[in-house]
Order: C-alpha cells, then sequence, then structure tokens
C-alpha cells in the first residue's frame, strides 16, 4: 500500500464528486503528493546525516537534532495527506451501500438481470438526500485536518522557515552549541510551497461547502419541482411511485413473511414510495 | 503517486491533441522526465556528501552549499516538468465536461440519432473547436508561461548555466574565505545543457502549435465569411430555402401521385 494504491482506491470516489471535489483531488495528487514523492522527500532525505553540530562530544548531535525536529517535515505531510484524503472513503462506503440498496430493490421488483444490475455500478449518484450530508461530513473534515495540521506546523515549527543555524545546550553537550540544519533554503522554499497548495486545497474546501450548501438551498426554494429527486437514485424516474406502489402490493400479496418482514424493518422503503418519485 | 502516475493521466489527453502537441508529449516524456529519472537523478545524487570545504570547522560546508545551491537543479526540473505537464489537465477536464453534457443528452434522447450508445461517446475524439479551441490555447499558453519562468529563475540562480568546478565561500562560520569543491561539475554541466536544450526545443514545439491553431482559426473563419457570397442578403437566403422545401413537398408529391396510378 503506498501512495498509487491511494489514488486507486480515490479515484473512484472522483466519480460522485462535484466539479470542485475533482480539482481539489487533483490539486492534492499532483501539486502535493506527486511533489511530496519526487521532490520533497530527497531534500529531507539526508536531514540528519548532514546535520552538523560544532562539538566533538558524542551523543549531542543525536539529541540536538531530536530536540529542534520532534517530527520531520515530511512526514508531518505524508500523515497530513493521508488524513485529508481519507473523509472522502465515507462517501465511497455511502454510495456502496446505496447501490446495494438500489440492487436489492431490483431484484425485489423483478429487474434483478446482469445488465441492470451493472448500469446500477456505473451510473453516477445524484448529491442528495442522506448523501448530502455524508458528503458535507467529509468536506468538513477534511478542512478541519488540514487546519489542525497547519496549526500543528506552525507550534513545532515556528515561522515556516527553515533557520539555516541552531544553538543546542541538552545535555551531553558540553556547552551551548551551534548546530548546521542541512539545506535550510531548499527546504524553506518546499515548505513555503506545500503551506501555500494546503490553502489552496482550503479554499477549495470552502468553496465546495458553500456550493453545496447553495443548491440544497435552491434546491429547497423551488416548491414547484418534482418532489426531490432527493434520493439520487437512477432509478427513481423509472419506477414512479404509483408502479413501485402496485409493486410493492403484488409482493406482498405473494410473499407474506419475508417480504413484509422486510418492510416492516424498513417503513420508509414503502413510505419513500409514497413522497417522492426518484428514491 | 510519481512520474508513472503522470504519464497515465497524460496519456489520455493525448487523443485530442494536435499532432504538434503530441509530439510535445514525447519529447516531455522521453527526453526530459525519463533523462531526469534515470540519469540526472545519480549525477546529483551525492552533490552535498561530495561538496567538500577546505575547511575542518563544523558547519562551513552546510552553509556554503546552502548559500550556492538554494535550491537543487534537480528538484527545479521536476516542478518546470510537474507545472509544464498539468495545463494539459484543463482539456482532459474540458472534454471530460463535453462528454458528460452529450452523456446527459444522449439520456434525454434528443441527440438525434447523432450516437449509437453511451459507449461512442466515451470513446469519441473532440474536435479542437468553440470552446475548447480557447482552453486548448490557454494551456499552450500556460505551458510557455512556466517554460519560460523557469528558464528565467534557472538563469537567474546559476547566473549562467554552467557548473564550476570551484566556489570561494566566506559565510559565517567559515573562519575566512574558504575553497568549496562541487562534485562532478562537468558531467553536471552537460546534463543542464541538455536539459535547456529540450526544454527550448519544447518552447519552439509549444510557439509552433499556438501559431497552428491560429491561422487554423483565421482559415475556418475567412472560409464562414467567403461561403454566403452567394447568398449576400439574408432574407434572400430565407426565401431560397422556402422555394427549395416546397419543391421538394410538391415533387414528393408528383411522385406519389405518380406511384399509386401506376
Amino acid at each position: 500500500m503506498n501512495w498509487a494504491g491511494l489514488y486507486t482506491v480515490l479515484s473512484g470516489v472522483n466519480r460522485h464528486s462535484t466539479a470542485i471535489g475533482r480539482i481539489w483531488l487533483s490539486v492534492i495528487f499532483i501539486f502535493r503528493i506527486m511533489v511530496l514523492v519526487v521532490a520533497a522527500e530527497s531534500v529531507w532525505g539526508d536531514e540528519k546525516s548532514a546535520f552538523t553540530c560544532n562539538t566533538q562530544q558524542p551523543g549531542c548531535n543525536s539529541v540536538c537534532y531530536d530536540q529542534f525536529f520532534p517530527i520531520s517535515h515530511i512526514r508531518l505531510w505524508a500523515l497530513q495527506l493521508i488524513l485529508v484524503t481519507t473523509p472522502a472513503l465515507l462517501v465511497a462506503m455511502h454510495v456502496a451501500y446505496q447501490q446495494h440498496q438500489e440492487k436489492k430493490l431490483l431484484v425485489l421488483t423483478g429487474h434483478g438481470d446482469a445488465k441492470h444490475l451493472e448500469e446500477v455500478k456505473k451510473h453516477k449518484m445524484r448529491i442528495a438526500g442522506s448523501l448530502w450530508w455524508t458528503y458535507v461530513c467529509s468536506v468538513v473534515f477534511r478542512l478541519l485536518f488540514e487546519a489542525v495540521f497547519m496549526y500543528l506546523f506552525y507550534m513545532i515549527y515556528p515561522g515556516y522557515q527553515m533557520v539555516r543555524l541552531v544553538k543546542c545546550e541538552a545535555y551531553p553537550c558540553p556547552n551551548t552549541v551551534d548546530c548546521f540544519v542541512s539545506r535550510p533554503t531548499e527546504k524553506t522554499i518546499f515548505t513555503v510551497f506545500m503551506l501555500v497548495t494546503s490553502g489552496i486545497c482550503i479554499v477549495l474546501n470552502m468553496a465546495e461547502l458553500v456550493y453545496l450548501v447553495v443548491r440544497a438551498c435552491a434546491r429547497r426554494g423551488r416548491p414547484d419541482s418534482n418532489p426531490p429527486s432527493g434520493k439520487g437514485s437512477f432509478y427513481g424516474h423509472k419506477l414512479s411511485s404509483e408502479y413501485k406502489q402496485n409493486e410493492i402490493n403484488q409482493l406482498l400479496t405473494e410473499q407474506d413473511g419475508s417480504l413484509k418482514d422486510m418492510l416492516r424493518r424498513n417503513p420508509g422503503l414503502q413510505e419513500k414510495g409514497d413522497r417522492c418519485s426518484a428514491c | 503517486m510519481d512520474w508513472g502516475a503522470l504519464q497515465t493521466i497524460l496519456g489520455g489527453v493525448n487523443k485530442h491533441s494536435t499532432s504538434i502537441g503530441k509530439i510535445w508529449l514525447t519529447v516531455l516524456f522521453i527526453f526530459r522526465i525519463m533523462i531526469l529519472v534515470v540519469a540526472a537523478e545519480r549525477v546529483w545524487g551525492d552533490e552535498q556528501d561530495d561538496f567538500i570545504c577546505n575547511t575542518l570547522q563544523p558547519g562551513c560546508k552546510n552553509v556554503c552549499y546552502d548559500h550556492f545551491f538554494p535550491i537543487s537543479h534537480i528538484r527545479l526540473w521536476a516542478l518546470q516538468l510537474i507545472f509544464v505537464s498539468t495545463p494539459a489537465l484543463l482539456v482532459a477536464m474540458h472534454v471530460a465536461y463535453r462528454r458528460h453534457e452529450k452523456k446527459r443528452q444522449f439520456r434525454k434522447g434528443d441527440q438525434k440519432c447523432e450516437y449509437k450508445d453511451i459507449e461512442e461517446i466515451r470513446t469519441q475524439r473532440f474536435r479542437i473547436e468553440g470552446s475548447l479551441w480557447w482552453t486548448y490555447t490557454s494551456s499552450i499558453f500556460f505551458r510557455l508561461v512556466f517554460e519560460a519562468v523557469f528558464m528565467y529563475a534557472f538563469y537567474f540562480m546559476y547566473d549562467g548555466f554552467r557548473m564550476p568546478r570551484l566556489m570561494k565561500c566566506n559565510a559565517w562560520p567559515c573562519p575566512n574565505t574558504v575553497d568549496c569543491f562541487v562534485s562532478r561539475p562537468t558531467e553536471k554541466t552537460v546534463f543542464t545543457i541538455f536539459m535547456i536544450a529540450v526544454s527550448s526545443i519544447c518552447i519552439l514545439l509549444n510557439v509552433a502549435e499556438l501559431c497552428y491553431l491560429l491561422v487554423k482559426f483565421f482559415l475556418k473563419r475567412s472560409r464562414k465569411a467567403g461561403n454566403p457570397k452567394h447568398h449576400p442578403n439574408h432574407e434572400n437566403k430565407e426565401e431560397t430555402k422556402q422555394n427549395e422545401m416546397n419543391e421538394l413537398i410538391s415533387d414528393s408529391c408528383q411522385n406519389t401521385v405518380t406511384g399509386f396510378s401506376s
């Protein structure tokens, strides 16, 4: 499991995202993960071996390095990228659940052939209903993680500049010792670059949040439109509420036991048919 | 996520590029990215370890290296390649958007039988015209800008494109002016010149592609402007069309009558 594996997992989510979400994903993969792997990791590669202190005292080098770099920038960025990309999996799980429900409904209503089931897998879910809430939560979590890591970064490395020289007096260093960091300018350039892209991602997430909220409000404010193609089901149009209700009634009379149980367990299934045409 | 993944992403864009665009993409991947990964990274691999200063003063080497190499050539090229290849994604996004719209129309059923099925939309190659032309031209323009900016940054940072053998450094904590020796300067110069040359070829290809698109655009416009010479008046055009339709209707009526009678 490496960055390529994560890319495979998240490309699937891409299909059910908004346009802004797709741009965000591209920025994450190209300007953050790729730059991290291809460039930044080699800049920080020799950070410990080339960290030199002006002393011959054994152990002083290690202790000073540990004091000034509790966690390396590279590891912090890797953690940040993993945590920031993971909320998208919530959406993937919800979509998979909805597809599973649709397949079950198709099988129940007699459209359970392979072609229809394939279509369920292929079609794009609309971000509406409970999926909207999941999506919004995932965007909020993304924002939260980005902000937390930016703050953490600032706390651990006050200011975002990498200094050339640090003065260290931790035991066993005999006195205040000068220690020199390797490639400070290059590290500062990449730190600033990664921070800027992180800022861009935060802006994209906020824009996406605003877009989703505005779209939801606009949809609610349109009372004359068909009751919300709200649950995002593809077969909502095809299975009109009347047709569905008839089917359900038929199935009810034909199969007493299992179906009644199922409907009892999911009363929403019948109610949805009453309320809206796209469920 | 590495260069291979970028190649996969950009390979898709290739289908909708012009021939010059395809050549550019090939030059980018073979002569720049591949050379960077396979050769240049090894040459610069020991750049700091083998950067030796004529002093035992701890820290002097670090400081002098940092002073003369604020950002390594390799990283600069990697960033340049990432930035230069990204505008192509604008085109990919536009194409994806158009496909999405066509699929929506196809599902609604008003595509007038242009496509037999949805698979055809997915594999169709779009012509570079209309709004896609503008997106494509902007992407080439951005490519050019990024290439030029990075070439300039390179020249500005390293004062020319040659790697010197010896650098004289007197930054603190070096005790005085100290001689520092760069590792593999000639090999680095060779690769630097190679990468700059290929970058210039890419700039030329982009300029050529831009000119080609502009010329094609103006030719098309002049051809459109030239066509309605036969119908200079808009009203005449309408009249002629109506006459034609009437003729066709009367012809078909006659044929039908003839058909019945026979």
